[in-house]
């Protein structure tokens, strides 16, 4: 292994076994970012070499960009139906495929299938249904509610969004929670029994206290995978109708890559960075000083 | 008090098996109206098809290039894979091992970087990786996939390694192994649960990936399957069942895989939700 005192040697055995990484790591991760942070105080226009130092004129762009913030507006209820539903979803039927039903197995691997596919197809098996098969479900048994396409109506849109997050996250979410409740101790609930405690009862005082680790590492998730929505989006509803579904990484896309203001994009997608670390660190805060020890 | 039980086992039952079905039906529309004519569809997205045909799948498998994309998906998801296993194995042995500055350094920024989303980096990233020629090729796009799945799996690897008492490696290194040689023949097998959490989390990941490679595969020889389903779900989109039938060729390979590793797939999720 060659001398690992002196410099040379640390250098030489560190190359070995954490070059390929650390190099990797650096040019794709960090490098971008903070080039990107540079970028934003630029006029880059994405064809230009000339990088022209604007100040936080980029930034003052983005607090001008109306689209901007009511799509931040928009992903923030969505963000937040999504989580609440996923998460209600998720842990009722964690709870009951816990309480030894037959074939829960089964059951389980059903509910987590949406999560082996690409959110792209998805979006087109639910652009399928909402309208083709809704539709004429609508037509047919007298429905007007589903006689038009959710998607050709903003407000429906958005639901569809929410339905296919919920449908698409949920298993995935009851995953994480079916493991909370198997670790809670079966001592703790029998002596809770005997001493009189109702089912709901434990739920409050038992069960939910114990279950603290689950809901931080799901509503972590869900925080960031709605916040970060992109091929369902794009597949569904592609923003429509006119860009009232435009989920906040599809603007930051469509504002670089589309309108060719990378600046303002990478300006744009710093702000969500932001947004997102700060939610998210605030829950996980919150959650982790709930947790209990047995 | 047994009827009670008796009931609520029924009612609970229910309640779980339509759930269960309003989960899998669009599957199954899916698959009903891939074997139909466009018509049939419009005319009636609920009928069974009235003979079963595979000729949408065979125009579908003909104009995705099918065969060709799914060789793409399936040799940068493997390769991919691969990679990262290698590298985040080691890096993490030697992160754990040899408390040096520059160790603790790099899982420090390693640990830090993982809530930076792909939003906030892919302008950047299409830029550097388009100014020097890098774009649209598998291997660039395989080399980013280190780049970004390298942090998680290091976090992994050295939570476990931890726990791999040092006294079986100064075994292995007093009767004449190398430490290249250790690593790999007693440490590595030892965690193979850790690799098997993380290969399952990253063959879902890179499989179903969209974004990167939408940025990255710029020539539709270098399609992977979602890609390719995306432009041609899209050109498709009024000839329903032809898009049905792509929409199934592109979830088949999964749903087959997944009867047969369902326990393996879950657990692995299992495990890397919890560290």
């Amino acid at each position: 292994m060659g001398n690992e005192k002196s410099f040379w040697g640390k250098f030489k055995t560190f190359s070995i076994y954490a070059g390929p990484s650390t190099f990797a790591f650096l040019t794709v991760m960090i490098i971008p970012f903070i080039y990107g942070v540079y970028l934003t105080f630029t006029s880059w226009d994405g064809l230009s070499e000339i990088h022209k130092f604007i100040g936080f004129e980029n930034y003052i762009a983005v607090f001008k960009d109306t689209e901007f913030w009511t799509s931040l507006g928009f992903t923030g209820w969505y963000v937040l139906a999504t989580v609440i539903i996923t998460n209600a979803i998720a842990f009722l039927l964690a709870y009951v495929l816990t309480t030894g039903m037959k074939g829960q197995n089964i059951y389980r691997a059903g509910f987590f299938t949406p999560n082996l596919i690409g959110g792209i197809i998805l979006g087109f098996i639910w652009k399928f249904v909402f309208s083709n098969i809704l539709v004429y479900i609508g037509e047919n048994f007298n429905l007007p509610f589903f006689e038009t396409s959710w998607l050709a109506d903003p407000k429906k849109a958005f639901w569809t969004l929410v339905i296919v997050a919920v449908w698409q996250y949920s298993g995935y979410m009851m995953i994480i929670y079916v493991a909370g409740f198997m670790n809670v101790p079966k001592d703790i609930l029998e002596a809770a029994s005997i001493d009189g405690a109702n089912g709901f009862k434990k739920m409050k005082s038992i069960i939910l206290p114990m279950m603290i680790p689950s809901f931080t590492v799901c509503l972590f998730l869900s925080l960031q995978r709605g916040f970060m929505a992109y091929e369902v989006n794009l597949a569904l509803t592609g923003g429509g109708p006119y860009k009232t579904t435009e989920l906040i990484s599809m603007h930051v896309y469509n504002k670089a890559f589309l309108s060719q203001q990378y600046g303002v994009g990478q300006a744009e997608a710093l702000i969500l960075f932001i947004i997102v670390a700060t939610v998210t660190l605030i829950q996980v805060s919150i959650t982790k000083k709930m947790e209990v020890e047995a | 008090m047994k009827k009670q039980k008796l009931i609520a086992n029924i009612i609970k039952t229910i309640v779980v098996c339509g759930l269960l079905v309003l989960y899998i039906v669009p599957f199954i529309f899916v698959v009903v109206n891939s074997f139909k004519e466009s018509k049939d569809v419009t005319a009636n997205p609920l009928a069974l098809p009235a003979n079963f045909s595979f000729d949408n799948y065979v125009e579908a498998f003909k104009v995705m290039n099918y065969s060709n994309a799914f060789m793409n998906t399936l040799i940068i998801t493997l390769v991919s894979v691969a990679i990262i296993i290698i590298c985040a194995s080691m890096t993490a042995y030697i992160m754990v091992r040899k408390k040096w500055k520059i160790t603790k350094y790099l899982f420090f920024i390693m640990v830090i970087s993982m809530i930076i989303p792909f939003q906030a980096i892919m302008i950047p990233l299409v830029k550097i990786y388009g100014s020097i020629g890098m774009l649209n090729s598998k291997w660039a796009l395989m080399y980013m996939y280190l780049g970004f799945g390298v942090s998680l799996a290091v976090f992994m690897y050295h939570g476990f390694i931890k726990s791999i008492p040092m006294e079986l490696e100064e075994a292995a290194m007093i009767d004449g192994a190398t430490r290249f040689q250790t690593f790999w023949k007693i440490v590595f097998p030892l965690m193979k649960p850790t690799t098997m959490t993380i290969v399952t989390l990253d063959v879902l990941w890179i499989w179903n990936d969209f974004l990167l490679p939408s940025l990255v595969l710029v020539s539709s020889d270098e399609r992977t399957l979602q890609l390719s389903t995306y432009y041609f779900s899209g050109t498709y989109s009024v000839n329903y069942g032809l898009s049905m039938a792509g929409l199934m060729l592109s979830i088949l390979p999964v749903l087959i895989i997944y009867l047969f590793l369902q326990k393996g797939i879950i657990g692995g999720v299992l495990q890397g939700s919890i560290k």
